[in-house]
């Protein structure tokens, strides 16, 4: 690990209860989001059951909000960011509403996406959250090429690129770091290794030395950061932006993290080492985040109520999506296209 | 009114697109020398390398960030140099550029153009000749095109650029080089065939190069005291189905001839709609379920060709019954 301890080191409290408050409202909305989809899949690989709140398999980023509550505290609304299938985290940081969010894991018509993707495709255009994505890897070549279009039509925003530890393995992972590296394009490319390629091990089945070194070797500068260490990653972030922001071209942070849940949310992740979830689960990052504002000076109280309110902001969430109606089902005739729309046989 | 060959047809279309509307770029390998066929030849010296820009060979790349560019405010047209090598680039088409709009709920839209080169041309064997039209017209969220003319490459071009939905747009390899007048200020609407011969007996719907091979026929069935009308559909998805019934109500058979496979072929779905509304007899002549083989004789087996046409036109007009494609093994 490179060291970029001292900017962390000198967080000031206010910005690092800013950042725990980020995560706590992600880890609020995974936990509640984890509760409502219960029968929505009986099992890993069967049926979504009727009557279930939230449908469909369910993504939870639940142990990893470090890493887009770090970066995302030095993106601007006007930037841009591209997620993975887990992307709860990534559009929450990056300004989305949750409301609309759990409306959109809902099913309903108050939803994000109006219904239309549910989690593996939740999007924020307005927020600049060009969106989740269900093929691994595919966001990346689509993060490359919003930067082009920033370089051509001029502007200072920039884009950052989340996937997983599991892209690296895909081809628009060389495609798009090559891209981005020779056109010099203004993207930070973030990969948030859980160490998990959906049921197994990353490491069992990636050659070399990972990706960091791969980002290396097709020129784009790369750092690793402790991905449960909120401050490290905000400073990580902060000086790898600066960089990008300043034409510096890509740049790669190496973020490491882990998955607390299984795969989707019905896998008991059985085929994890017990002491190595028990490792994990001892670096939870919003408790690290705790224990240092309390190291701070920042008092108990101030804490709980951090905690409170981002439980009140999601259980109004749950409301409203309780509320919210299903979309009519003339809406599955929306948004497909305008030349030739009426015509579906 | 200017004499121009179908590549220049659409380097010009392009040309005129950029000036028209900067949001517009190309982007593809080897753009910056002309393009592989000559289609981009001059673009980069009149517009520059930040708008005709050389890509590397990376087709993920090439069309995932056209998707992205095309979210961030340009239109871009992507040259994916053969349709073949667009396979390399399925998932940025089918799931992202043609799923993009619907899935996140109408927040964005896809306005790019993929230029997709199709069919047989100069012994280039199996993975540089397919027709691959039917794939995309299988796919929500897509607009299929396929010009068989310069006047046509030209209007359908700046069509497509014009559209605000991901556009598959298929150049013919062997049309290249033929000559056409082509209109100043040309533009042909997106969905509308167009009849190309008027006929009494049957109607003839192909599109592509295969229009070409199409007219041949039928005028070589005249001579056989059969009359053919001839439509050259132009657009795949969303295809003209009032022209093409309007026709087939008058004439009473439909034939559609192409040079994609038969089997599963977009022939089989015009065939189908015209027997379903109408009642009237169809057939289809696609080429066999054969990759294009390199050897001369192996490549003629999967050319369909007007002779080809005229022979399964005539059999089923003299109630001679289906007659099978003629190939080798018959």
């Amino acid at each position: 690990m490179e060291s970029d301890s001292s900017p962390a080191d000198r967080i000031a409290p206010e910005r690092l209860a800013a950042l725990y408050r980020t995560m706590l409202r992600i880890r609020a909305f995974e936990n509640a989001a984890e509760v409502a989809s219960r029968g929505g899949v009986a099992a890993f690989g069967a049926a979504a059951a009727a009557g279930a709140l939230v449908r469909g398999p369910l993504h939870l980023s639940t142990g990893q909000e470090a890493v887009p509550a770090g970066v995302c505290a030095n993106l601007a609304r006007s930037d841009y960011l591209t997620s993975t299938h887990r992307g709860h985290g990534h559009a929450i940081a990056k300004g989305a509403e949750p409301r609309a969010m759990m409306c959109e894991l809902f099913g309903k018509s108050g939803g994000t996406n109006g219904g239309k993707g549910g989690s593996m495709h939740i999007a924020d255009f307005s927020a600049g959250m060009l969106g989740a994505n269900g093929v691994v890897a595919a966001g990346i070549p689509i993060a490359a090429g919003a930067a082009h279009a920033i370089r051509i039509r001029g502007g200072d925003a920039v884009v950052a690129c989340f996937f997983g530890d599991g892209a690296v393995n895909r081809g628009p992972f060389l495609e798009g770091l090559n891209w981005a590296r020779v056109f010099d394009l203004p993207v930070l490319f973030v990969c948030e290794d859980n160490r998990y390629s959906a049921t197994t091990a990353t490491e069992s089945m990636t050659g070399g030395e990972g990706a960091a070194a791969r980002a290396r070797a097709i020129g784009v500068p790369a750092q690793q950061v402790d991905g449960n260490d909120v401050a490290a990653v905000d400073a990580a972030a902060a000086r790898l932006l600066a960089l990008v922001r300043e034409g510096g071209g890509p740049q790669f942070l190496h973020a490491l993290t882990y998955r607390f849940k299984g795969h989707v949310s019905v896998d008991p992740a059985t085929y994890r080492d017990a002491a190595e979830v028990e490792r994990a689960l001892a670096q939870d990052p919003i408790e690290r985040a705790g224990q240092r504002l309390a190291a701070l000076g920042v008092d108990a109280d101030r804490l709980r109520a951090l905690r409170e309110e981002a439980e009140a902001e999601i259980a109004r969430a749950l409301a409203a999506a309780a509320a919210s109606p299903a979309p009519p089902a003339h809406a599955a005739y929306r948004d497909v296209q305008d030349c030739g729309a009426g015509q579906w046989r | 009114m200017a004499v121009m060959s179908y590549a220049q047809a659409a380097c010009s279309a392009l040309a005129r697109a950029m000036r028209e509307d900067e949001r517009v770029v190309a982007v593809g390998e080897d753009l910056g020398r002309g393009g592989v066929f000559g289609q981009y030849r001059g673009l980069a010296q009149t517009f520059g390398a930040a708008r005709v820009i050389d890509a590397p060979i990376s087709e993920s790349a090439i069309l995932g960030a056209a998707v992205g560019m095309a979210l961030v405010g340009l239109r871009p047209v992507v040259e994916m140099r053969v349709a073949d090598f667009a396979m390399c680039a399925i998932d940025e088409m089918v799931n992202q550029a043609a799923k993009n709009r619907y899935m996140f709920g109408g927040q964005g839209r896809v306005p790019l153009v993929a230029r997709l080169p199709i069919g047989i041309w100069s012994a280039s064997a199996a993975q540089h000749s397919q027709s691959i039209e039917a794939w995309f017209a299988h796919t929500p969220g897509l607009v299929v095109v396929a010009p068989s003319s310069p006047a046509d490459n030209y209007g359908l071009l700046r069509a497509a650029i014009a559209c605000d939905d991901p556009v598959v747009y298929h150049e013919h390899k062997e049309l290249w080089g033929v000559d056409g007048e082509v209109p100043e200020a040309h533009r042909v609407a997106l969905g509308e065939a167009k009849v190309l011969r008027a006929g009494r007996d049957l109607t003839l719907v192909s599109w592509s190069r295969t229009v070409l091979d199409a007219l041949e026929a039928a005028q070589s069935a005249a001579a056989s005291g059969v009359s053919v009308e001839v439509i050259d559909l132009r657009t795949l998805w969303p295809w003209d189905r009032e022209t093409v019934l309007a026709s087939c109500a008058r004439t009473g058979r439909l034939m559609v001839a192409h040079e994609a496979v038969q089997a599963a072929g977009f022939g089989a779905e015009i065939a189908a709609t015209a027997a379903e509304e109408l009642g009237i007899p169809v057939t289809r002549l696609g080429a066999p379920r054969i990759p294009v083989g390199y050897a001369a004789a192996l490549e003629a087996e999967a050319r369909i060709g007007s002779r080809r046409i005229l022979e399964a036109l005539l059999a089923w007009m003299e109630g001679r019954g289906r007659r099978r494609f003629s190939a080798a093994t018959d």
